[in-house]
């Protein structure tokens, strides 16, 4: 196990450096730069902010500088946002979109697992066949659809619910109920083939045989077991979710993480760029790191190498 | 389960942890507006964007300022004048004037931030449109002489003199410009660039000042209890929303969450044009195209005219664009100041405009020039194929798509390019391409702001048009001090870049936007700015 932890420990690392590079030669191959605007700013005033921010420097030195600088810890100021660090941007955006990611983890886990065992459970029946057609339709519409008729019909036309910011919980409603809406009917397909399988296992049918309650071999011995694939699905989910949704949260007005880091790129903002590609690769490292571990963990089976 | 429980508590745990976002106010009267997404700084000096200055005015004051006419008024200087020379300016303080944090402001404050805007450390992106004329001005910039050599002083604490090295006829205009706002001496010293960043540092000297700032949520500015004219300030704060997608804002707008919104759906457009909270203001810019100048067939004036001349104008701003422009027949729209009084575009050519609106007259003429210049000019031979690039936002696709249509009858064989934002500007710039979308939109309102864009050795002089009789107009126009002859000078220089087709206007732009009948006592200007700070809710 400790081996097996250094090993996956030293690959993480790895990940990150090789992602932080090749994000660091791509962006400065691509056309543009953070001074560019439509009404030009003039050649003393660019080359006063390229030195002031030592983008006249040849990309390599700037290369080295910044990894360097990263490894003090130091993610360097925003090209853009001047006047704010990018770690102090990220630190003061990401807890944003992490509170709305892990509400809607919850309910999507909280109203997921039941329905897809739900359905399972009823097999066949009216309940079953209108799980799957939500469930269905769950996958196949995409985010901003699900944004833009929440918004209209709760916010606009019923003016239930407010449409902008984050101030109490009312304003999380829609911003959750969009942001869980595809992993909840995913899980809820998963939770319901998984169950399907359980229930089909040889153990079940003694667990009946032997006379235990419905209740308790389906809540004791099949659960348990169906759950593994959800947990499997938690690890990508997580990390989509914590990160924030560019979509939802420009939707919403969300001072979150997910829209800086698509406007950093379309700034080239580069220290920003730089900053949030090598927060997200680490935290989606470090889930996929621990969903392996807490494989381990709830099932022994398992043998991690 | 039994694992999954403890995950889900876990989760819980987690959320309240995490902090929440603050906010809500009770019982003020709060006027709730949006004016774009969050400003990229706050920092009069370092601010280039429409919606950061917006912000700006609201917040900070300068020498003078625009009343709601558009004249210039007094600001934090309550009379001023100049030397018969024209070249030295005195401006005279209000008696009492105060920081928002309550500290006595000195003419000394002006001439630290005048200094700071000219020093090329701070590298203010308006520094040379704005400090331009001040004595030593360039050697300052350019990092060959120290700061405090530039041409500003403060004989008292209630005097501020401007020397300049060259005559100025819009000088006035500039001392009321964002970017020359003063700042606080004490709180940029202390803390750098990030005191304009949180509002605990964020000193002020204008009629509101920040309380909350959410990066990407709200901006909260409440009436600065120190600001010299507080009597007439109704509002006790304004809530600024950081809304970036334009249903979003219409979204709170029709919630009744933003009383003002600036970002309105194009799509909505057709539905609001008779409501009475929906407003299109003209404002001084011309959306224009660029033919570069340097490449064939685009060397040849005939070829640039005829195009200009094949364009419907009065269908692209009405139908097109549904009637949020208005159709351009000249390079300076109506709003630019005649240096010799009145209005520039009522002025030019003798009050008529360069391009006639007669589509069809204009259309016959450019089949005729497309054959003068060796084309076919005939819609069933396109013997001529030009690449149009533009980046794909509001209606620049969708006007490429018509000149592919319009300039297909005259021949031409149009390939359009859609280039993402960031790269699209340089690329233009850079004259790496052979016809594209252009625009712009003054700072202030006198007309050299935009006719010196063609100006050969302008840096946004992305036609890369270069006629000597235009940049000799335009000479004489920085030259002299006498209003009649520099107003003669930049008519004559419009007039050469009219017949010459340097570039081709399309559509003057307006700013088009709700607000809500609540709202009384706020105005907009011809600068794309919104003046909220009078303003009153019903």
């Amino acid at each position: 196990m400790t081996k097996y932890i250094c090993k996956r420990l030293f690959m993480a690392v790895l990940t990150v450096f090789v992602v932080a590079t090749l994000t660091f030669f791509l962006m400065n191959a691509v056309p543009g730069g953070p001074y560019e605007a439509e009404k030009s700013i003039s050649p003393q005033a660019k080359a006063a902010l390229e030195a002031k921010f030592g983008l006249d420097k040849p990309l390599f030195e700037q290369y080295l500088t910044y990894l360097k600088n990263i490894l003090h810890g130091d993610f360097g100021p925003s090209l853009k946002q001047r006047g704010r660090n990018v770690i102090d941007i990220i630190l003061t955006k990401f807890p944003v979109s992490a509170k709305v990611g892990i509400i809607s983890v919850m309910v999507s886990l909280l109203v997921g697992v039941p329905v897809g065992c739900i359905a399972a459970v009823n097999r066949g029946k009216i309940s079953d066949s209108a799980i799957i057609v939500i469930a269905t339709v769950g996958i196949a519409v995409p985010s901003f659809v699900v944004c833009s008729l929440s918004m209209y019909f709760f916010g606009v036309k019923l003016r239930w619910l407010p449409t902008v910011g984050l101030t109490t919980w009312k304003h999380y409603v829609m911003p959750v109920f969009s942001l869980s809406f595809y992993p909840t009917t995913y899980i809820v397909r998963l939770m319901r083939s998984s169950m399907l399988d359980v229930l089909g296992q040889d153990y079940m049918r003694t667990a009946k045989a032997k006379g235990v309650s419905r209740a308790v071999s389906l809540f004791k011995h099949a659960l348990r077991n169906a759950v593994l694939p959800v947990v499997t699905y938690l690890g990508p989910m997580m990390a989509y979710t914590l990160t924030g949704s560019f979509i939802i949260e420009k939707v919403f007005t969300i001072p979150g993480l997910g829209g800086e880091f698509v406007s950093s790129i379309t700034n080239r903002d580069y220290m920003m760029i730089m900053g949030t590609t090598i927060f997200l690769a680490t935290l989606m490292v470090a889930i996929n790191f621990l969903v392996d571990i807490v494989y381990k963990i709830i099932d022994p089976r398992i043998n991690l190498k | 389960m039994k694992k999954l429980i403890p995950m889900l508590a876990l989760l819980l745990a987690l959320c309240m942890i995490l902090p929440a976002c603050g906010g809500g106010s009770g019982g003020e009267k709060i006027l709730t507006v949006q004016v774009g997404p969050d400003p990229e700084t706050l920092d009069p000096a370092l601010n280039s964007a429409v919606d950061g200055g917006n912000m700006l005015l609201h917040t900070f004051e300068c020498l003078l300022t625009v009343d709601k006419d558009g004249a210039i008024a007094p600001g934090c200087a309550e009379t001023w004048e100049k030397s018969d020379d024209g070249l030295t300016w005195t401006f005279h303080l209000r008696d009492g004037l105060k920081w928002s944090d309550g500290s006595a402001f000195k003419a000394s404050d002006f001439v630290y931030s005048w200094q700071r805007v000219a020093n090329p450390e701070t590298a203010a992106p308006y520094a040379d449109t704005v400090l331009w004329p001040v004595e030593n001005f360039d050697a300052v910039f350019a990092g060959e002489a120290d700061p405090s050599t530039l041409g500003v002083s403060a004989p008292d604490d209630r005097t501020f003199v401007v020397k300049l090295s060259a005559a100025c006829p819009y000088f006035e205009s500039l001392a009321a410009f964002a970017t020359l706002s003063p700042v606080n001496p004490a709180t940029v010293e202390a803390n750098g660039d990030a005191w304009a960043v949180s509002p605990a540092t964020y000193i002020s000297n204008g009629p509101f000042m920040i309380t909350e700032w959410v990066p990407g949520s709200h901006i909260v500015t409440k009436a600065n209890p120190n600001y010299w004219n507080k009597k007439a300030i109704k509002l006790d704060g304004i809530k600024w929303l950081l809304i970036e997608d334009s249903n979003a804002s219409y979204s709170a707008f029709q919630t009744g969450e933003a009383l003002f919104i600036k970002d309105v759906p194009t799509e909505e457009i057709p539905s609001l044009m008779n409501n009475s909270e929906f407003h299109i203001d003209p404002i001084i810019g011309t959306y224009y195209l660029n033919l570069n100048c340097t490449k064939a067939p685009f060397d040849n004036e005939k070829v640039r005219k005829a195009l200009s001349l094949a364009i419907d104008r009065d269908y692209v701003a009405n139908t097109i664009m549904q009637g949020t422009y208005v159709a351009a027949y000249n390079f300076m729209g109506p709003g630019w100041a005649d240096p010799a009084g009145g209005d520039f575009y009522a002025n030019a050519n003798g009050g008529k405009p360069y391009i006639s609106s007669d589509y069809d007259a204009n259309l016959a003429e450019a089949k005729k020039l497309m054959q003068a210049a060796g084309y076919s000019g005939s819609a069933d031979n396109l013997d001529l194929t030009i690449t149009y690039s533009t980046n794909d936002s509001g209606y620049h696709k969708v006007v490429a798509e018509y000149l592919q249509e319009a300039w297909k009858q005259i021949g031409i064989d149009l390939k359009v390019e859609i280039v993402e934002w960031a790269s699209f500007t340089p690329m233009r710039r850079a004259g790496d391409y052979m016809a594209a979308r252009n625009g712009w939109v003054g700072d202030y309102s006198d007309p050299s702001n935009m006719i010196e864009l063609l100006y050969s050795s302008n840096g946004n002089n992305d036609g890369k048009y270069n006629n000597k009789d235009f940049d000799a107009a335009i000479d004489i126009s920085r030259s002299t001090m006498d209003v009649k002859q520099r107003s003669e000078a930049l008519h004559k220089a419009e007039d050469i870049l009219m017949e010459t087709a340097g570039c081709i206007p399309v559509a003057y732009y307006t700013d088009f936007y709700l607000q809500s009948s609540k709202i009384t006592g706020m105005w907009h200007s011809a600068y794309g700015y919104w003046y909220f700070m009078y303003a009153d809710i019903k």
